[in-house]
């Protein structure tokens, strides 16, 4: 079966001790082009970059009277007009909703159930992979992913916006008005902020991923878990169990467009989602330690 | 491919020429199943140890067990040398393909094993490409290395999974049914693979539920029926055990069980129109002359040992489903 092209037998020695960082990264690197060149999450980021600019048309063809809106989302919708940046924070405000945590249920679904689905976990942890350092990767990865989703609508949503409408000054919720390099840096704060609420959902994604080697249950599980989460969050009945609901804190960002910036709510959210990525990732890891992997 | 390490000191005595020993190794899956009941597996350094028996044997699940991938209900087990607890520092000189091949369908062969390569903590950076061609080489899929793995045969899919082993040096290889489902070229091409893997040094574990498809590679077997090890030890003792038999064909069977019982033949069975027996060393010249002594006519004489296939399936028992 021998062909003359490769003459010499290449040599794998054991690689020395100081260069776990070094493998780490590769692995990391071909974890992200699996997520990120795969058709189907290249057709959700697309569909998350579509909305903005489909949003910016809508606004542009049938424009909010300037101060107009409501509460929520209105808020923005009645700047956007004045200000193409807030096209962007109303993109957000939108799809926080449920195509941000869509598209992190499908990925997070795919994290460890679609590898055993795909029977791909076996000949990973039979590399051997190592069962922590794979679910690492994997979290690392899913976090990646919601960086990503959360700037590309941003991103979309502030080069619509500033093709759309007038860009200058940002007034902000408390009615100062900022500079705009001010208040593209609060953008920017935005952006980790959701981004990081969607990393803890990812953990819990992740740790349901750990349980079946079906892909769908995850993301039907997760996408089910948000939706009771923002209903129960809309009932003032069980006002007392709202802080600690996984999505009762997304929307808390519009504390950063305010002056002086109201750093408390923001504070309460990032604890939030730090006590769900702690809490589902020891589950997460406990469950992998264990698990007997049949797939 | 060489050993590039030998066995580590820590090895317990007994198994220390072996490179895989297991000890009252059992799995009960939940449901109440033992997949695996309290098998005590011995295979030598450098042998080709053909892990036979029938579909749901629970051959899978002793690999399982062996890789780490789920955990013993009872037992222990050593793999080159090395104890279950340090299973992690010795998977490294292990190649595995677990109940077929499982890769990604979007990934072309070569970026299939890039990725394995890139799992792998140890791996050796600069060689990289050069394993993987090494490896795509060895198993004869050079050519097809940027297909998908969606488009490749079965076969082509059973190679890249012997490819995945080859990335490195390994000490022991241990392939699960890498015949299964092929057709006998395909069958074929395996085979001439684990020789020349096992040429090199390495030790192979092998399962499979038809003997026909390794018995020719193999140096020593392990037969499994219903989760027990109903055998184990070089080929030529498993073929040592079939005794030769006289089959004789005749028109009055009754009669000739008589004679046959008369001169002290053992396990006569007898159905329409045929005798056979135990030959036990007799002659079989002797035997006819008797028969015809005897008034019994004979229209045919023959002896036969069993063929390991025969003896396979006596061992696994009647419920063996030849054909997969
Ligand atoms: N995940 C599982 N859950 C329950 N029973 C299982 C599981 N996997 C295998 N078994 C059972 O364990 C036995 C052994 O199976 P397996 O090890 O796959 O056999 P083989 O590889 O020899 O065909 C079979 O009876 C099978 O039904
Ligand atoms: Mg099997």
């Amino acid at each position: 079966m021998s062909t003359a092209s490769v003459t010499e037998v290449p040599q794998s020695t054991p690689a020395p001790g100081a260069a776990p960082v070094r493998h780490w990264l590769r692995f990391f690197r071909s974890e992200l082009r699996n997520v990120f060149l795969r058709p189907r999450n290249l057709a959700l980021l697309a569909v998350l970059a579509g909305a903005p600019v489909f949003l910016g048309m809508v606004l542009r063809i049938n424009t909010p009277a300037p101060g107009s809106g409501g509460p929520g989302a209105g808020a923005f919708v009645g700047q956007i007009a004045g200000n193409g940046v807030f096209l962007s924070l109303f993109a957000i405000y939108v799809l926080l909703t449920v195509l941000l945590p869509l598209a992190v249920s499908v990925v997070s679904g795919d994290s460890v159930a679609g590898e055993a689905g795909l029977g791909t976990l076996r000949t990973l942890l039979t590399v051997p992979a190592g069962r922590t350092r794979l679910l690492a990767t994997k979290y690392a990865t899913i976090v990646v992913f919601c960086f990503a989703a959360t700037l590309i609508v941003a991103g979309l949503g502030l080069l619509v916006g500033a093709i759309f409408f007038p860009v200058g000054p940002v007034t902000l919720l408390s009615g100062d008005t900022v500079p705009l390099a001010d208040g593209l840096a609060r953008l920017a704060l935005i952006v980790c902020y959701v981004a990081l609420a969607m990393s803890a959902l990812g953990a819990i994604g992740i740790a349901l991923s750990t349980f079946t080697q079906h892909a769908i249950a995850v993301m039907a599980t997760l996408l089910v878990v948000v939706i009771i989460s923002e209903i129960l969050d809309a009932v003032s009945q069980v006002a007392a169990i709202h802080p600690y609901l996984p999505s009762h804190f997304w929307f808390s960002f519009d504390a950063l467009l305010r002056t002086p910036i109201a750093w408390s709510g923001v504070l309460h959210g990032l604890a939030s989602f730090a006590a769900y990525v702690v809490i589902f990732g020891v589950i997460a890891w406990a469950r992998m330690r264990r698990a007997d992997i049949t797939s | 491919m060489t050993l590039t390490e030998s066995a580590p000191a820590e090895a317990s005595p007994d198994g220390a020429d072996r490179a895989i020993t297991t000890s009252g190794l059992a799995m009960r899956f939940r449901g109440g199943q033992l997949a695996v009941d309290h098998i005590d597996l011995a295979v030598p350094h450098g042998s080709v140890y053909g892990f036979l028996g029938p579909n749901g044997s629970g051959k899978t699940t002793t690999i399982r067990m062996l890789l780490g991938l789920v955990h013993p209900t009872a037992g222990t087990f050593a793999m080159l040398g090395t104890d279950l607890r340090a299973l992690d520092s010795v998977l490294p000189r292990v190649g595995a393909l677990v109940e077929g091949p499982a890769f990604y369908p979007f990934l072309s062969g070569r970026q299939n094993l890039a990725r394995c390569d890139a799992a792998d903590p140890s791996a050796d950076l600069p060689t990289a490409r050069a394993r993987i061609d090494h490896a795509l080489d060895q198993v004869g899929l050079l050519a097809a290395a940027d297909k998908r793995y969606r488009a490749y045969s079965l076969g082509m899919k059973q190679r890249l999974g012997i490819a995945a082993g080859l990335l490195r040096p390994r000490d022991l290889m241990i392939l699960d049914e890498p015949t299964n489902g092929l057709d006998p070229q395909g069958t074929r091409e395996i085979r001439s693979l684990v020789k020349q893997i096992a040429a090199d040094g390495t030790t192979v574990f092998v399962s499979s539920h038809l003997l026909a498809e390794v018995e020719q590679i193999c140096s020593h077997v392990g037969v499994m029926s219903t989760g027990r090890l109903v055998f184990q030890g070089p080929l030529s003792e498993l073929r040592s055990r079939g005794e030769p038999r006289i089959l004789i064909r005749t028109t009055d069977p009754p009669t000739a069980a008589e004679v046959l019982g008369k001169l002290g033949l053992a396990d006569i069975t007898s159905t329409d129109g045929q005798v056979s027996a135990v030959l036990g060393g007799q002659p079989p010249e002797k035997i006819n002359a008797e028969l015809v002594h005897a008034g019994v006519p004979v229209a045919g004489l023959e002896t036969a040992r069993p063929s390991l296939e025969d003896l396979f399936v006596e061992l696994t028992g009647e419920g063996f489903d030849v054909n997969g």
